[in-house]
């Protein structure tokens, strides 16, 4: 057994350093617009609009029922043998389009739970001064459906940001993606990955402690 | 002007409330009374369709619906000349006391936010609250909670006010200052209908009692009439009961 290449370890610290705005870049959009999508899609299947019900029932079950690789392969090298334009698409943008679906699908679940979760009697409030079905679920209870689901979506967005990590397979040079190349030049595999592992860590790990404040947060809220 | 006429509500093969037929005039303050199930708070759930009436025409003010062809629009007009004071009190739980005044003003009515905020703070202090204002209902206590009720339900400035047992769940404690703003809304000449269990009250602020059961109106008078000589044997039986 040899001993560990700390000298390598420590230099290329601020090399995939240089890659964390780029994988926060994409886990950060990607969480956007899946937050957007996921509460359509909520919403969609609370109110269950006929025709758009059974679509949305099965969009979920696909892109929770397939790997992430598996949709991200088949977003971009699949369907732009399908759909020409498609092969204009960079691979950020296919890692952004894939994570924010599958991602989408897992949120939908839990915004749509916390719907439920909302005590009827806020409905009831709502509709007894005449507000209309939409405006209540804009102003009185996806509020508070997102404050019950608040921990849930921030566990997901830590699992975006590992997985964006998979976007080096689609060619897209982030912080895993950085680390590989590195360590095809050096050969020394285990320090590279290694060093990578731990600033995933350390990354997931201050998202943990900003989600407990968060919690703290949310329960003190409504309670002025 | 109100008019009910034929109301009839059926859970299942239950009919719980029976072609009722009820007026009540501007102003008119009137109570309605009865043992549990007997279609009182359906009753004043059906006049705004938090409960789906399956026939009857209701008319309030220039609000004319026919149950059976209710259009949204039909239902959204009627909810908006009313206002329902729920039992458990129902305030917005992510909105302020204020907040939850304004939002019927703002939302529904469409005033701006300023004009909504000082309406909102004068009916606060109607209500006793106004240090309470950017409190959450959270921090209010039960009587203070529906106290905002009331006054969520006064601001809108509806042609008629429904009370659903509004202190059947309050604490002892709680149950005189709400009294009190309700007897204070009476003073207003506001239309009031109003499902309690408080005889005493009934009969301090009822321009008209009603007596239900079995989903109808069995008795009606007003109150020391028909509390102090009950003609239905019912209603003799129940005043024994509650008495």
């Amino acid at each position: 057994m040899r001993g560990l290449d700390l000298d390598y370890m420590l230099g290329l610290v601020p090399v995939i350093l240089s890659y964390v705005p780029l994988t926060l870049f994409m886990a950060v959009v990607a969480m956007v617009c899946a937050l957007v999508l996921a509460s359509l899609l909520a919403v969609e299947r609370v109110i269950r609009v006929p025709g758009l019900d059974w679509l949305v029932v099965l969009f979920i079950s696909f892109f929770r029922g397939t790997p992430l690789l598996v949709q991200l392969f088949l977003f971009y090298y699949g369907l732009p043998q399908v759909l020409a334009f498609l092969t204009q698409i960079n691979g950020v943008t296919a890692a952004i389009m894939g994570l924010t679906l599958h991602f989408s699908a897992y949120m939908a679940e839990a915004i749509r739970a916390a719907i439920t979760g909302v005590d009827r009697s806020q409905w009831e409030a709502a509709q007894s001064i005449g507000m209309t079905q939409a405006q209540t679920m804009r102003r009185i209870v996806l509020p508070q459906a997102g404050r019950i689901a608040a921990p849930t979506l921030v566990n997901y967005f830590i699992d975006m940001i590992k997985g964006t990590s998979l976007a080096f397979t689609l060619g897209v040079t982030e912080m895993m993606g950085a680390t590989q190349k590195e360590a095809s030049g050096s050969f020394l595999y285990f320090e590279a990955f290694l060093v990578v592992a731990i600033l995933y860590w350390i990354i997931v790990e201050t998202l943990n402690q900003g989600q407990k404040q968060l919690e703290i947060r949310l329960n003190r809220a409504y309670a002025r | 002007m109100i008019s009910v006429r034929d109301l009839t509500k059926r859970f299942g093969d239950t009919t719980v409330l029976d072609a009722i037929d009820l007026d009540i005039a501007d102003g008119e303050r009137v109570v309605i009374i009865g043992p549990s199930g007997t279609g009182k708070s359906t009753l004043l759930r059906c006049l705004n369709f938090l409960d789906r009436p399956e026939a009857g025409r209701i008319e309030i003010g220039d609000v004319r619906v026919d149950a059976a062809r209710a259009s949204k629009r039909d239902i959204l007009a009627l909810r908006r000349a009313t206002a329902f004071v729920f039992q458990n009190y129902a305030l917005f739980a992510n909105k302020t006391a204020k907040e939850n005044i304004m939002e019927a003003l703002v939302t529904v009515q469409g005033h701006p936010r300023s004009d909504a905020e000082r309406r909102a703070l004068e009916v606060l202090g109607q209500t006793g609250l106004a240090d309470k204002a950017e409190s959450y209902p959270a921090a209010l206590s039960g009587g203070q909670q529906q106290r905002v009720g009331i006054g969520r339900a006064m601001a809108i400035g509806a042609d008629l006010m429904l009370f659903d047992e509004p202190t059947s769940a309050l604490d002892p404690e709680w149950v005189g200052e709400v009294l009190d703003l309700m007897r204070q809304v009476a003073e207003q000449r506001q239309t009031m209908l109003i499902v309690t269990h408080e005889m005493q009250f009934a009969r301090e602020i009822a321009d008209r009692v009603l007596f239900m059961e079995g989903g109808r109106i069995v008795e009606e008078g007003p109150p020391d009439a028909l509390l102090d000589a009950p003609q239905d044997e019912r209603l003799r039986r129940f005043l024994r009961r509650v008495a």
